[in-house]
């Protein structure tokens, strides 16, 4: 004979009541974690609700001055220098104003400023539409609005690069290692297949440092907390008009540019 | 039945000869590999302690790198106190690596007895080794 509803829900409840502390015993066994052991963030750790970058273009005078900067920031993340525009990895670039804001050129603007490279890098904007695809959440927003990557989780998909609107996002079309001049031991190198940016070098700001290009950039490149009054940039940008890049997308970047020619006229 | 006994003999000639690995190893295990925690590094230290217990290490490491990884890079935090209070910067190159200096002599033997082959180090750095 079938059992009656009466039985069917005791044996219900019984299963029910089973499964749960079944589970509970093996999440238990599962339970790797030492006894006692805790993870804090470093006491010395800069920390802001959301890290912006004003940068001074006034300040970038001759082809040095650039290249100080990116070298600084490759050489600590062993970014390679594949050395053709194909493959090409890179984390902090220029380009000309032209292609840096687009639809924001004339034929009469200062000669000083149409031939002067602008120094381009990971936006790591408000809303990122590079989040938003990643099937992985390899990158994925921080709290303090870092727009992040970990390499761990990246699939090589480069769905990324399909809708970053900056063209901010490299792939590793090659083994990178072969290309890099001196490894810096402390940090690892990518490998073939993964895409890789700027991260606002999360790692240093973990160590209570700035940024590596913001240190070397003699006062061309502010960095603070966009959301504190009180902070550098937001003195910076209420002292002067700065632009964004593509503002019409909507993606509200934290990257802003003061535009000056810093007496590079005849560049 | 045809050619019964050469039938048999074969038989008995595939059976030894698909179980003569097995057979021939019986009864004399794999040894575990000698790991070397001989690095100038460990032999600077008072206490020769690792992260964690060596049965913790030895059985959770690759958990606890996991833990680390997803720590430090996805909420920022890089400092782990282990169960008696003591502190480390989470890395795996800087302070694991930095301690077990020799690789190959120490994760690698292991790995390479237990077939496990870490797909970290084609972007961590492994430490430099010295010549043994
Ligand atoms: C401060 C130096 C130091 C650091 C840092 C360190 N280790 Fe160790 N490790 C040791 C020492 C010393 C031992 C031996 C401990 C013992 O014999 O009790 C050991 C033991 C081990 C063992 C067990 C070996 C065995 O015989 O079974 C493993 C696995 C291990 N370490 C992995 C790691 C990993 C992974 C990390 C990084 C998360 C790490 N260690 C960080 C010093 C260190
Ligand atoms: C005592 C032996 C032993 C030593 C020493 C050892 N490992 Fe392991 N390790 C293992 C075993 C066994 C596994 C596989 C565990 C599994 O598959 O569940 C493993 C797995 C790992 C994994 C995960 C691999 C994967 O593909 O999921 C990592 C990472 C790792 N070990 C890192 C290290 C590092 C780094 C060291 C040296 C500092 C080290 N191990 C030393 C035995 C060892
Ligand atoms: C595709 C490249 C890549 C691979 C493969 C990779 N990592 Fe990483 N890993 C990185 C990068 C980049 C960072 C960020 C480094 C930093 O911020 O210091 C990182 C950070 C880490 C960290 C935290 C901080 C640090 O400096 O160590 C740990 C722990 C870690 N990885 C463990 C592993 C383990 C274990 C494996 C293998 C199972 C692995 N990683 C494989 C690229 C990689």
């Amino acid at each position: 004979m079938s059992i009656n509803r009466r039985e069917f829900l005791k044996l219900a409840g019984f299963s029910t009541v089973m499964g749960l502390t079944g589970s509970s015993v093996v999440d238990e066994l599962l339970k790797t974690k030492a006894e006692a052991s805790q993870v804090l963030v470093d006491e010395k750790a800069l920390s802001a609700k959301r890290w912006a970058m004003v940068i001074d273009t006034s300040k970038f005078k001759t082809e040095e001055d650039y290249k100080s900067v990116i070298q600084a920031c490759h050489s600590i993340h062993n970014v390679p220098d594949i050395g053709n525009p194909k493959d090409e990895v890179k984390w902090i670039w220029t380009d000309t104003y032209e292609h840096t804001f687009p639809g924001q050129e004339n034929e009469y603007i200062p000669e000083g400023i149409k031939h002067k490279p602008f120094l381009l890098l990971c936006n790591h904007c408000y809303n990122p539409p590079c989040v938003r695809v990643c099937p992985t959440k390899a990158t994925f927003k921080r709290k303090d609005g870092i727009v992040m990557m970990d390499q761990h989780r990246c699939i090589g998909c480069r769905f990324c690069m399909a809708a970053c609107p900056f063209g901010a996002r490299s792939f590793n079309w090659r083994d990178p290692r072969p290309f890099i001049k001196e490894t810096n031991p402390e940090y690892p190198t990518r490998t073939k297949g993964v895409v890789e940016k700027c991260t606002f070098c999360f790692e240093r700001l973990a160590r209570g440092l700035k940024p590596a290009c913001v240190e070397k950039s003699n006062g061309g490149l502010i960095f603070g907390d966009l959301s504190d009054p009180k902070s550098e940039v937001r003195k910076v940008l209420s002292a002067h008009y700065t632009i964004r890049r593509k503002p019409e997308i909507g993606t509200q970047p934290s990257v802003y540019y003061i535009i000056g020619t810093g007496g590079n006229e005849n560049a | 039945m045809y050619d019964g006994g050469k039938i048999i003999v074969g038989l008995i000639i595939f059976v030894g000869l698909v179980t003569f690995p097995i057979l021939y190893n019986m009864g004399k295990p794999a040894a575990m590999p000698e790991l070397k925690l001989n690095t100038p590094e460990i032999q600077q230290l008072q206490e020769k302690h690792c992260v964690e217990s060596k049965e913790y290490m030895r059985a959770n490491h690759m958990q606890l790198l996991n833990d680390w990884r997803d720590w430090a890079v996805r909420d920022g935090k890089r400092v782990y106190v282990n169960s008696e209070g003591k502190h480390f910067t989470i890395s795996l190159q800087d302070t694991c690596m930095h301690c077990h200096s020799n690789k190959k002599e120490f994760c690698d033997r292991c790995h390479t007895y237990a077939n496990v082959k870490p797909y970290c180090w084609s972007c961590h750095l492994a430490p430099k080794e010295k010549e043994t």
